[in-house]
């Protein structure tokens, strides 16, 4: 299920960070509140802000761009 | 705002095409769909007609002659013009006078847009090529506009402008699918999947859109507003068709679906603030919404996976990657610009003669 990487096993989690960017989830996960209540992902491969600056957060809106948000060094 | 319902009878084209023709080809394009479909009909004057009428447009990208015919001969393969015969679609007159349309288009695009410095062919070096290319400020920004100023009317307008492309959203890429292999394959998959709805018909972007069109007041059959649609807007959706429907153009296709989603979650966060502050509700803004959060995710696995991977496996595609990119920047910034000019001069951005 994933996309340019080696094969997970089936179904486990894979979380990739991007460059500059967020982190890409796939595969079976679940996001939870720190109450335990689930958020909604909405699609099958999500984006979590990786930056602090998204306005939907946990989830990338994108705007790492607009800060210059770097990776370098990871 | 009060839409045009109807098309003046100028031709005897109505009972099939929403819209009436812009020029001697369109109409006769028009004329010849509306018949019953011939194999062997049209062969030499159609291409007669698509010389002159090559040689008539000053600019290819904003003929509305040449345009609306390149767009009807595309809804041959979409099934997008519901009353044209599926037996016409690859009659060979049609087929020729698309692709004498399509390189004219093709050269006018590649003698005009600026393609950056070629990066190495491998993934991260094309991914941050599209990143420079994609954060470059390029003149007034239709999307601050629309969260800053825009009257209802305009808003309006936007809808239906973008509805030409909006209600088809994601199928110009996808005739790429079976035209990529591997690794570059998987990732448009999982792109278009999430632009399909996962498999949930509500979810897909393009019923979306419907809803968003619905809940501000307009109709959202495919089609309707195509008499108001000028050429700029009907070039944006052809250039993709082009790049879609030519495998030798792939690269291009890639390069600018990677483009188009890295420019698309900052810019319809502000078109959401927009509609809300005119009072507009969810129903109307889930459209955009939805984009800010999946766009986020498309461009990463676009830069990334699709169009990085795909110059690392096909080093030669590399020059299209970036033309397509380019493209997609460039044409997609004349159609907004188009907007915001008719818009500061007080005018209507949709085509005078149907208002």
């Amino acid at each position: 299920m994933t996309t340019g990487q080696p094969d997970a096993p089936h179904n486990a989690a894979s979380i990739t960070p991007y460059p500059d960017g967020p982190l890409i989830v796939r595969g079976d996960f679940e996001i939870l509140s720190p109450d335990g209540i689930a958020i909604p992902a909405g699609r099958k491969t999500v984006a979590l802000c990786r930056c602090g600056v998204s306005s939907i957060k946990p989830f990338c809106d994108g705007t790492h761009k607009l800060v210059k948000f770097r990776t370098e060094g990871d | 705002m009060t839409a045009t319902m109807h098309t003046p009878a100028t031709q005897g084209s109505n009972a099939v095409f929403p819209m009436t023709p812009r020029g001697p080809l369109s109409a006769e394009l028009m004329a010849l769909l509306s018949s019953a479909p011939d194999r062997d009909a049209a062969v030499g004057s159609l291409a007669l007609s698509v010389e002159s009428a090559l040689a008539a447009a000053e600019s290819i990208t904003r003929d509305e002659d040449v345009q609306l015919s390149l767009f009807v001969l595309y809804g041959l393969h979409y099934g997008s013009l519901g009353a044209v015969s599926a037996e016409w679609e690859w009659q060979p007159a049609l087929v020729a006078a698309r692709s004498a349309l399509e390189r004219a288009f093709e050269t006018e695009l590649r003698a005009t847009i600026v393609v950056p410095g070629l990066p190495e062919p491998t993934r991260d070096a094309v991914a941050q090529a599209l990143s420079v290319l994609t954060s470059a400020e390029s003149g007034p920004s239709l999307s601050r506009y629309v969260a800053a100023k825009a009257t209802r009317e305009q808003l309006g307008e936007f809808l239906i402008q973008r509805s030409v492309y909006t209600l088809r959203e994601a199928d110009p890429h996808s005739w790429a699918i079976p035209r990529l292999t591997g690794r570059a394959k998987a990732a448009l998959v999982e792109i278009q999947t999430d632009e399909y709805g996962g498999g949930r018909v509500a979810r897909m972007h393009s019923e979306i859109f419907a809803t968003t069109m619905r809940s501000f007041g307009l109709e959202s059959r495919y089609g309707h507003y195509l008499p108001e649609v000028p050429a700029i807007t009907l070039a944006s959706l052809n250039v993709m068709s082009m790049f879609g429907l030519n495998r030798r153009l792939r690269g291009a296709i890639v390069g600018h679906l990677a483009a188009f989603e890295m420019t698309s979650s900052i810019p319809n966060g502000l078109y959401a603030r927009g509609f809300r502050r005119l009072g507009y509700g969810t129903e109307v803004t889930a459209y955009f919404d939805e984009h800010v959060a999946a766009d986020a995710v498309h461009e990463q696995i676009a830069a990334h996976d699709l169009a990085g991977a795909l110059a690392e496996d096909e080093p030669e595609l590399l020059g299209d990657i970036l033309f397509g990119a380019a493209a997609c920047l460039v044409v997609d910034g004349w159609a907004g610009a188009h907007m915001l000019d008719a818009w500061s001069a007080g005018r209507s951005s949709l085509r005078a003669e149907q208002r």
